[in-house]
């Protein structure tokens, strides 16, 4: 019997992969509301079980798919693959009005570009010193300490391989945990308390569910101020760093 | 139709990573290159001429929120298989390089927050409507 339900979930891994996916959510967002009272936003906590499954996936096979190469979870592979991913992403620019990309005014667009260039300087700085010197790794993991989409996003359209891609999603996921937890005590120090401010920090910080979670435990109405600067980051990173910033690096390492 | 809505974003993906490869073969590095970018530029322009046109139908709506909702779920599965085995060893860098662009970004913010403020225009802008 359990041989033949094996085999269902496996004929129907896209399936079993949005199963899987909502059981790690819904864990998530009760350790968000039970464990943290809602600090720590309940997405961040589930690409964080997401990370330790895949370590735990590793471990159990020794292949380099993370939860993916267990046969049952395969489905995740193609849920969580560049088409369906890509998809989604482009999905939630959907609605942002151009008018509202003008109020924003030039401090939005000035903390959307120092965000994501200034990040992922910090980022490909961090990489070097750690040894890492081929224009690619630099690169990832540089778009990385963007957002946790930047990175992998990146690390896709340039070529680097699953454990890059996973390090710059680790980046990435530190930032946006970092700036939940973290934006609440910080508020008072860099004058986080007006719409004008909350649009300078979604730019810069970028990660749209940190600003989230980071502003809603601050103020929440000030969470759409910076969120919608935040959207835009995202998609400034996947505009420049695969390019641009891709093309700058590699003429500096070579 | 929701299938409108799907459909709009299916044409905006494929036709902005067709551009994103097309720019990777004129630089010359085998890659996609801002395809994502673009084609969320694409939905951005393309939704805001349709609700200028003639406003966008409910349902068409409705087609692309569920893809907007399960961005965050779809990102659970990314992180799900990916290979932290081996990033693990690279575990250091990660957490540095998060932490360090985090400060490094929040120093700037009343930097930039100060720049803007000389500009009356955008400050009224900023005020909350309601």
């Amino acid at each position: 019997m359990i041989r033949t339900l094996l085999d269902v979930v496996q004929r129907n891994g896209l399936l079993a992969g949005f199963g899987i996916i909502a059981a790690i959510v819904w864990v998530a967002y009760l350790i968000s509301n039970r464990l943290t009272r809602g600090r720590v936003h309940g997405s961040a906590i589930a690409i964080f079980i997401g990370l330790v499954l895949a370590w735990a996936g590793g471990v159990a096979t020794g292949g380099e798919r993370g939860l993916a190469d267990v046969p049952a979870f395969a489905g995740i592979a193609l849920l969580g693959g560049a088409m369906l991913r890509d998809f989604a992403i482009i999905a939630t620019s959907f609605g942002v009005e151009a008018a509202e990309m003008k109020k924003a005014g030039v401090s939005g667009a000035v903390s959307l570009l120092v965000g994501v260039i200034g990040a992922f300087i910090v980022g490909a700085v961090v990489a070097w010193s750690f040894g890492y010197r081929d224009a690619i790794s630099v690169t990832t993991i540089g778009a990385g300490a963007a957002t946790f989409i930047v990175g992998p996003v990146t690390g896709a359209a340039i070529g680097a391989s699953s454990d890059l891609i996973a390090l710059s999603i680790a980046a990435g996921l530190v930032k946006s945990i970092l700036v939940m937890i973290g934006t609440p005590f910080a508020a008072r120090m860099i004058g986080l308390d007006n719409p004008q401010t909350a649009m300078v920090y979604g730019g810069l910080m970028g990660t749209t569910s940190g600003v989230a979670g980071g502003l809603a435990a601050t103020d929440p109405a000030l969470v759409p101020y910076g969120a919608m600067t935040a959207t835009f980051y995202t998609g400034l990173g996947c505009l420049l760093c695969p390019s641009v910033l891709f093309l700058a690096v590699r003429a500096l390492v070579g | 139709m929701v299938i409108y809505g799907v459909g709009l974003l299916a044409f905006c993906t494929i036709v902005g990573l067709f551009v994103g490869d097309l720019l990777g073969v004129a630089i010359g590095v085998q890659a996609n290159v801002g395809g994502v970018g673009f084609a969320m530029l694409l939905v951005i322009v393309g939704s805001n001429w349709l609700q200028r046109r003639r406003g966008i139908a409910q349902p068409t709506v409705q087609g692309v929120a569920f893809w907007n909702a399960i961005y965050i779920p779809i990102v659970v599965a990314m992180a799900a298989q990916q290979n932290v085995l081996a990033a693990l060893s690279g575990g250091l860098a990660a957490m540095t390089a998060g932490v360090l662009a985090v400060f490094a970004c929040a120093a700037l913010i009343p930097a930039i927050d100060r720049l803007s403020r000389k500009d009356p225009a955008a400050a009224r802008a900023a005020e909350p409507v309601s």
